[in-house]
């Protein structure tokens, strides 16, 4: 019955990425809904794509959260390619011997839950790319 | 001859629970305290600034003049999150240096015994329809789905990215800065915990978000802290035994976050606390070298890490040596958080940003006991709200 992204700055379809708006003055990216730009006062912004790898810059486990959310999870920020995401961490065990700062990962999109009309949230996180940790 | 503005009296109340006094009977306690530490009376002050942030919008500031005295002045009731205190505190700084009044007073309080998370404490159930809404067009609750709101959480990746950036910075060392902070609040008996604890019970505690476990993270608790604020004109005209124990406000800086990259995405609390502590020693014509004390805003252990680069108590990324090298410790050369700091001694929110200049306060006039820092003559207090908002003030005894 169709599906709507968590977020109305994830694309979904073959090539599931995330968009930014750009400041056109600037360059400044922001994701969420802009009234003008926080870094230069600029008021036009376009829609970028942004890379859907990167690179885990921080992150934590979260072991105690509200009600209703799934603990433990990472949460971190990936630097894509210049532009700063945040994001859980996914497909990768959430212990400090798994998770690696520095690690590259890449974008992965997955439901998250079907509403009363049959649609699917689809949400989004980064997975590790290659996982030859320490064994 | 300067017009400084001075510290003459302070205080803040026992911290932890409370639970036979309401938010306006610690907030009455803390303000009476600091006016009889003042040797002046509601009739004397001219301007009243108070924070009570889980009740922000209560009108904290005239319920307290309700029971200590309705003089008619005017009433600023201000909430900026973990910086509430430290603006309250700079509202009455710059009421007096206005001239608008000679005495201020600020006023923080909070009831928070048994709180849990302050921050992404509950989320909201998925609806029955997916219908996009907020600034991000979200269709769900986002906490715990597109990283965390919550405060031990943020915090620790705040810690974990200088560590990513430097290096050397692992569980271990957040938790022995802990161990340190809890060291300390041993000789704190307004602390809300004064129990020493070894490296092994901090990192075998309840993990809250790793690396911060629970006694790494700032203790929600009940408490509340009030100053009075006089020009330097007026102190003159006081006591000597008031002018003595008099404490020079050097500086009174509060910053919030420039745009930089990423800073929307996780908070940045670096470069505010940087450009504040900058302002800050350029208005007190002091280095971080001549500070011999800092109260620092230890919510977590992975932040006290962060602010000692951003203080510039050390060099650019050496944070970590900093802490090794022993120095911070009660009797390194710049003791840090030697009240236990928010980790041990407590967090009320809107009490911590004028709490952390007592400590300073007190130990500069000598008065601070078993935990006195000897000879201690210039002091650094630090906080820092979420959103951001950071507050530094440089406190300088009066001279002998
Ligand atoms: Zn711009």
């Amino acid at each position: 019955m169709g599906q709507v992204p968590l977020v109305d700055y994830l694309v979904l379809g073959d090539d599931p990425h995330l968009v930014a708006n750009q400041c056109a003055s600037c360059k400044a990216r922001f994701f969420d809904r802009r009234n003008a730009c926080a870094a230069c006062g600029a008021t036009a912004f376009s829609a970028v794509d942004v890379p859907t790898e990167g690179e885990l810059v921080t992150y934590t486990i979260v072991a105690f959260a509200a009600p209703g959310v799934p603990v433990p999870f990472i949460a971190g920020v990936i630097d894509c390619g210049g532009t700063s995401v945040r994001a859980n961490v996914v497909g990768c065990e959430p212990d400090p011997e798994h998770v690696r700062l520095g690690m590259k990962v890449r974008l992965k999109t997955f439901p998250i839950g079907t509403d009363g009309d049959g649609v699917d949230a689809i949400g989004f996180g980064f997975e590790p790319i290659d996982t030859k940790e320490a064994p | 001859m300067s017009d400084s503005v001075w510290i003459l009296g302070i205080t803040m109340t026992k911290f932890g629970k409370s639970p036979e006094k309401d938010v306006i009977d610690l907030a009455s306690e803390a303000a009476l305290a600091a006016l009889a530490d003042g040797g002046v009376t509601m009739k004397d002050v001219g301007i009243l600034a108070a924070g009570n942030l889980m009740n922000a919008s209560a009108g904290i500031g005239q319920q307290l003049q309700k029971q200590i005295g309705q003089t008619g002045i005017p009433v600023y009731n201000v909430a900026n999150a973990c910086a509430t205190g430290a603006t309250a505190l700079r509202t009455a700084v710059m009421a007096v240096k206005a001239g608008e009044c000679d005495v201020g007073m600020a006023v923080g309080v909070e009831k928070l015994a048994g709180a849990g998370l302050l921050a992404g404490g509950n989320r909201k159930a998925d609806g029955d329809s997916w219908t996009p809404s907020g600034r991000y067009g979200s269709v769900a609750p986002l906490d715990g789905r597109v990283g965390t709101e919550t405060m031990p959480g943020v915090f620790a990746q705040i810690g974990m990215e200088y560590g990513h950036r430097y290096g050397g910075a692992d569980f271990e060392l957040f938790a022995r800065i802990s161990q340190k902070n809890h060291a300390h609040s041993t000789l704190n008996p307004l602390a809300a915990y004064s129990k020493k604890m070894s490296l092994e019970e901090i990192m075998g505690d309840v993990m809250i978000a790793y690396p911060n476990t629970r006694p790494m993270c700032s203790a929600n608790c009940d408490g509340a802290a009030a100053a009075v604020v006089v020009s330097e004109a007026k102190l003159r005209m006081l006591d000597p035994d008031q002018r003595r124990r008099a404490v020079k406000i050097s500086a009174s800086v509060l910053t919030t976050d420039p745009w930089e990259e990423a800073c929307q995405v996780l908070p940045n609390v670096n470069t505010l606390t940087r450009n504040a502590a900058a302002k800050a020693y350029e208005q007190a014509g002091v280095g971080p070298e001549d500070l011999d004390l800092v109260e620092l805003h230890d919510c977590f252990a992975t932040a006290e890490l962060v602010h000692y680069d951003n203080l510039m108590l050390c060099e650019s990324g050496g944070a970590v040596d900093f802490f090794n090298s022993g120095v911070t410790w009660r009797d390194g050369s710049i003791p840090v958080n030697v009240s236990g700091g928010l980790e041990s001694k407590g967090h009320p929110i809107a009490a911590t940003g004028i709490a952390n200049i007592w400590e300073v306060c007190h130990h500069l006039r000598g008065e601070a006991g078993d935990r006195q820092i000897e000879g201690a003559s210039v002091g650094l207090a630090h906080v820092i709200g979420l959103g951001s908002a950071c507050g530094v003030h440089v406190l300088e005894k009066a001279a002998a």
